[in-house]
């Protein structure tokens, strides 16, 4: 029952008026644009904030008793799974390495969208935006907090998950989610909108938490497809978020339209570009597959993002730059991306594999046009190698994009034959990308670019080994310098799943026959 | 609204977990949408429309005899996509090209 609140026989609409515009109010004895400094730097005009509308219109006492009831279920799973030692029914140990790149790459991103909501829950003059912004400010802090707790549980019995915030801060490929927050933190309160609640959250999260998390659910992890349908039940209200603070915007102000454009193209490819992770982890980590990322691509973006583009085109607005690039690259970057990471296992806190036949066989038929020409060849490959004792471990430093911060894997669009690299010159230096789309973003605020933290440039500088490491000492090895101040257990977290630990673990836990000795499989990070 | 942009009917969407909460809300959408339809990926039902979707709060409470608040909808949802009008008696999704 709701507590009864202003009057009892107010309708939804009324009471949600009554329950937001009525918390706000005009300063008297400072100017307004002293105390509400950031709305209006970015150049979009509004003229009427009282248009806002938040959809939901949920209260907040509304707000507590619901997400009050969704916390009692969700800790209700995750204990039961704890009780019944539920880690043992997942369906295979591969797929704990999934979970690793969840805590390590998504959970520190909930907690940066935590602060950055609270920022500009702050900043907004328009009482429903603030609102709006300060519940999703504490959506994204229960979301840091649940998925810690449920992945804790896991923490226990497998490697790799030990200290997952400080790998945010230093691990090379997790500076891909960690600057794709910080370049949407240090904009203004409505780049920073578009960029998450629109472009992350309206236009790209449905695949992380919709089709993972029902593999979660197919893979016997009832603790992590709670916490994940949990969140995004959540994100449903953070989308309609979303979209409500573009449509206001373009609403309020034709000159509005333009600004907004541009917005949308720099954060739909960023958004694209970091969601590999998650192409990577539907195709490769879930051992029982439930859909391919090409599938769920053409679901959620190109069915559910062309009728929300269409939708938009009534403002001026068309859809994102580099989206056809991106519909290419359904049929290839998840592959692109397991095949980096099996080469540089040797640096990354979770295990990598080869897949197993029938896996193969899986991504052949939801890939017919491209794995069996291009990705299946390389894998067979590698496996011959490794069945040989030459397990291969990359040790060199590859060249990352200076905008995502994702080694140069891609491929040309029309020609998966060819890494696909772009230069730009500034200020005499000379700065690296992925892709045409990476290459726009920084030529459009290069000053802001010339700044990213470069995980192989910082190596190379000598900026990644603990204090009073001597690089010219004899016998120094940089990579073994490396993962030690990133705090990895080398030999533990790392390597190939075959041969690891956690493997072996799991086997004995369960009764099941032990694994053949993997040997030949680390011999080649020895080598 | 010219010819072009009218051919294309866009799909809305709404996806709940599946459980015995959802179940009369399902019911409910199946009911009063002819042209909803309903998959069922693991943990999941997933409903979609084309154009518009409509979630009556009456056909709740006859599926289930109880009295529903349609708010109570936050608790199992997933998903969803479009437009949202809701107030004490309906909850709608729509786009609006």
């Amino acid at each position: 029952m709701d507590a009864p609140v202003i009057k009892k026989k107010l309708g939804l609409k009324d009471r949600y008026a009554a329950m937001t515009r009525g918390l706000a109010w005009d300063t008297t004895y400072q100017p307004m644009e002293k105390v509400f400094p950031f709305d209006q730097y970015e150049g979009i005009k509004i003229h009427d904030w009282d248009k806002w509308e938040d959809p939901f219109r949920l209260t907040m006492d509304a707000y507590w008793k619901y997400q009050g009831e969704k916390e009692k279920k969700l800790y209700a799973v995750i204990e039961a799974f704890a009780q019944n030692n539920g880690q043992l029914g997942i369906s295979d140990a591969r797929y704990v390495n999934a979970l690793k790149l969840f805590i390590q790459g998504v959970t520190p991103l909930e907690y940066y969208a935590h602060r950055g909501f609270a920022h500009v829950g702050r900043h907004f003059t328009g009482a429903g935006a603030r609102v709006a912004a300060q519940m999703q400010s504490i959506d994204e802090l229960r979301h840091y907090q649940t998925e810690t707790h449920a992945l804790s549980h896991y923490n226990k019995y497998f490697n790799g998950m030990h200290q997952p915030t400080q790998w945010f801060d230093r691990v090379w490929y997790l500076s891909v989610p960690k600057s794709f927050f910080e370049d949407a933190l240090s904009g203004g309160p409505f780049e920073f909108l578009t960029a998450v609640s629109f472009s992350f959250e309206y236009v790209l999260t449905n695949l992380l938490f919709v089709p993972f998390m029902s593999g979660a659910a197919h893979n016997g992890d009832m603790s992590t497809v709670t916490f994940g349908f949990s969140a995004q039940s959540d994100e449903s209200r953070h989308m309609t978020l979303g979209i409500e603070c573009i449509k206001f915007m373009l609403e309020q102000d034709p000159a509005n339209v333009p600004i907004v454009q541009k917005w949308i193209d720099k954060w739909f490819w960023r958004g694209y570009r970091l969601l590999t992770l998650v192409a990577m982890m539907q195709d490769y980590m879930l051992p029982k597959r439930v859909m391919s990322w090409k599938e769920s691509w053409e679901m959620y973006v190109e069915e559910n993002g062309g009728a929300l583009f269409r939708d938009l085109a009534r403002y001026g607005i068309r859809e994102p730059k580099g989206w056809k690039e991106a519909c290419e690259g359904k049929d290839h970057i998840s592959h692109q991306a397991w095949n980096t990471f099996y080469s540089y296992g040797a640096a990354a806190p979770f295990h990598t594999w080869i897949p197993k036949e029938d896996e193969l066989q899986w991504l052949s038929e939801k890939y017919p046009d491209t794995f069996d020409k291009y990705y299946r060849p390389r894998f067979e490959h590698l496996r011959e190698e490794q069945k040989a004792g030459r397990r291969i471990y990359n040790k060199t430093l590859p060249m990352l994009c200076n905008t995502c911060q994702i080694p140069l894997l891609f491929t040309e669009p029309g020609d998966p034959t060819k890494i696909c690299h772009r230069e730009t010159e500034y200020k005499g230096e000379k700065y690296h990308f992925c892709s045409d789309g990476c290459q726009h973003v920084f030529e459009d605020e290069p000053e802001k670019y010339v700044q990213s933290w470069l995980p192989v440039q910082q190596i190379y500088q000598g900026h990644c080994f603990k204090p009073g490491v001597d690089p010219t000492a004899e016998g120094f090895d940089p990579l073994l310098a490396v993962l030690d101040w990133y705090g990895m257990n080398v030999g533990r977290d790392n390597f190939d799943f075959e041969g690891s630990e956690d493997q072996k673990n799991f086997a004995t836990w369960r009764g099941d026959p032990a694994p053949v000795s993997a040997t030949a499989a680390q011999q080649g990070a020895q080598s | 609204m010219n010819a072009s942009t009218v051919s294309a009917v866009s799909s809305v969407f709404i996806a709940f977990q599946d459980n015995e909460e959802s179940r009369p809300v399902v019911d409910a959408i199946l009911a009063d949408n002819a042209q909803a339809s309903a998959t069922y990926p693991p943990g999941l039902v997933k409903i979609n429309a084309p154009g518009r979707l409509v979630i009556r709060r009456e056909t709740i409470e006859e599926q289930t005899g109880q009295r529903f608040n349609l708010q109570q909808l936050h608790v199992n949802l997933v998903t969803l996509s479009g437009y949202i009008d809701e107030d004490d008696d309906e909850f709608s999704l729509s786009w609006q090209h």
